[in-house]
């Protein structure tokens, strides 16, 4: 039994949050290969290889791979892994695109998100927006996983020396084709990853006081995110939301900050070891959650927190 | 052009729901059911594009037992034109449903087959994936934006970093994130008049399609309890609680 892992990436380096697929894969088998498809992900590739415990890298490298697009990525992996018991990759917008349909393709049925690995067939994952988490177990051939990356460390990125392997043949399917790409730049660290995390919600009140938090989370070095409500009133951008359909994050320390904490909202943040609630409505549903509860607002909470630092 | 909506009765997003006392199941006896808000918004997408005239017919669709038939008839009084029950007391997975819509894309040859991206009680978000590898069509996931220009659906998607745009040759698979569009609610006038629509029962042996599931769900249970934290009294306090006590700052 073999782990194939599908490498996140943007062609140039491994994105970190591969490594929690390969903690996860060590729970499951000694041998673990990563599949790199891009293209010119040569570099990638390399990065791969130095991952501790994995033993092979297979590059598909061709320009049909260079956007990710599930109709081309998706029958490769599953011509790929069907070969091996179990594929993995971290629970990313990419993988959640990719894995579906390369498990329909190889005829198993996909399992998402896990965030606990029972044995090779059993895996732990939540259900209902987190509010249970559900043993399941699979008798698949092939296993074809999603991780979510908060639930497992990041393995090391160095000392590892995988073997590359070139896989020449390539799948291109004409209907569908990448136009544009809107991406948001950014200085503060990734949401996902980050140590410390300040969301800002519908109490914020408008974009320009949202800047309230993007000033609070720069002191802390801190990635900012935000709830639904502040999505969809435009004081944020949507890559920023926590949550059941947002991104899930379990920083050292999560502060929201003007945020009641619906259960849609603490589905993203429930596993951040420590959680600071600011809000004026001490009834609020977050203070049920919170290690730290301030009741008062936000307007003046802020900058003493910030002149106190 | 015609529009395939599958939709899912969920337990209504607004309800908590707890584990069964023998942890066998999530409990769903006797509480409030809905649409998955998701497949909500995919109705209410395929409604808009009819009400532009670029859609002639929509066919709202659901695999799940009799009861689905409220979710239907929701979905119709809602603007859909008719709808079609594959009934089956199996709670069925993705794979499953994925096979009983690609019977029925056989049958009913949509162009757009419009989903939600994820359904609330059992968060797969693997549906839509699995029917583009079924009927090889196209898939544009979370989408936020959808226009149809000729024979093709330009796709606005929710990505990582931010957003991206896809351009699909019909027929394709669209699922609908949150922001794609704000669901109208049914009207009174337009929930009697869709009690007359058509509503066809199919199953999925009629469709040929083995829905016997793959996993097995061996238990459920609550996640660890948060304890109960504090409340301080103001901004000092809080700022030596994280230095000192929690030593995250």
């Amino acid at each position: 039994m073999t782990v194939l892992i599908l490498a996140e990436h943007d062609n140039l380096s491994l994105k970190p949050v591969t490594l929690s697929s390969v903690t996860a894969a060590k729970l499951v088998d000694d041998e673990i290969h990563i599949l790199v498809a891009g293209s010119n992900c040569k570099s990638v590739a390399d990065q791969a290889a130095a991952v501790p415990d994995v033993t092979e890298i297979v590059i598909a490298d061709h320009p049909a791979y260079k956007d990710f697009l599930a109709e081309n990525v998706a029958p490769l992996v599953a011509k790929i892994g069907s070969n091996y018991s179990h594929v993995f990759a971290t629970s990313t917008t990419n993988a959640k695109n990719i894995l579906p349909r390369a498990a329909a393709l190889m005829d198993v049925q996909a399992i998402s998100d896990i965030s606990g690995i029972v044995d090779n067939e059993t895996f732990e994952r939540p259900i209902y927006a987190g509010s249970m988490i559900a043993t399941i177990t699979s008798g698949d051939s092939t296993k074809v996983i999603t991780v979510r990356g908060t639930a497992f460390d990041g393995a090391s990125e160095t000392g590892g020396g995988a073997t590359i392997t070139p896989f020449t043949s390539s799948f291109e399917e004409a209907s569908s084709e990448f136009i544009s790409e809107e991406v948001i730049k950014s200085d503060r660290p990734e949401l996902a990853g980050a140590k410390v995390v300040v969301s800002g919600g519908r109490a914020l009140g408008s974009e320009e006081q949202f800047s309230l938090i993007y000033d609070f989370a720069d002191q802390l070095g801190a990635a900012v995110g935000a709830s639904r409500a502040a999505v969809d009133a435009g004081y944020a951008p949507n890559d920023m939301q926590v949550g059941q359909t947002g991104k899930i994050v379990a920083p050292d320390l999560y502060i929201a900050v003007g945020i009641s904490g619906a259960i849609q909202h603490l589905a993203g943040m429930k596993d951040s070891k420590v959680i600071v609630a600011i809000n004026k409505d001490q009834e609020a549903p977050i203070f049920s959650v919170a290690d730290y509860g301030l009741v008062g607002d936000l307007f003046t909470a802020l900058p003493e927190f910030e002149a106190a630092l | 052009m015609k529009a395939l909506v599958p939709v899912k009765r969920v337990v209504d997003y607004n309800v908590k729901v707890r584990p069964k006392v023998d942890g066998s199941a999530p409990e769903v006896n006797n509480l409030k059911m809905s649409i998955n808000p998701f497949c909500e918004i995919a109705v209410e997408e395929a409604i808009r594009l009819k009400e532009k005239g670029l859609v002639e017919e929509v066919v709202v669709v659901t695999v799940g037992p009799q009861q689905a038939q409220e979710q239907l008839r929701t979905a119709l009084a809602l603007g859909a034109d008719r709808a079609i029950l594959v009934l089956t007391d199996i709670l069925v997975e993705p794979l499953g449903v994925a096979k009983c819509l690609r019977e029925l894309c056989h049958r009913e040859t949509p162009d757009l087959i419009l989903l939600g991206k994820q359904a609330i009680d059992g968060d797969n978000n693997q549906t839509g994936q699995m029917l583009g590898a079924l009927t090889g069509f196209p898939q544009g996931t979370f989408a936020s934006e959808l226009t149809i220009e000729g024979n093709r659906a330009i796709v606005k998607r929710e990505v990582d970093g931010g957003l991206q745009t896809v351009s699909l040759k019909l027929p394709a698979i669209v699922t609908s994130d949150l922001r794609l569009n704000e669901p109208r609610y049914a009207s009174l006038p337009n929930i009697m008049k869709a009690k007359r629509k058509e509503l066809s029962i199919a199953t999925p042996e009629e469709l040929g399609v083995d829905v016997s599931p793959r996993t097995q769900l061996l238990s459920v249970k609550l996640p660890p309890e948060r304890k109960a934290g504090v409340v301080l009294s103001d901004v000092e306090a809080l700022v030596d609680k994280l230095k000192n006590e929690a030593k995250v700052i």
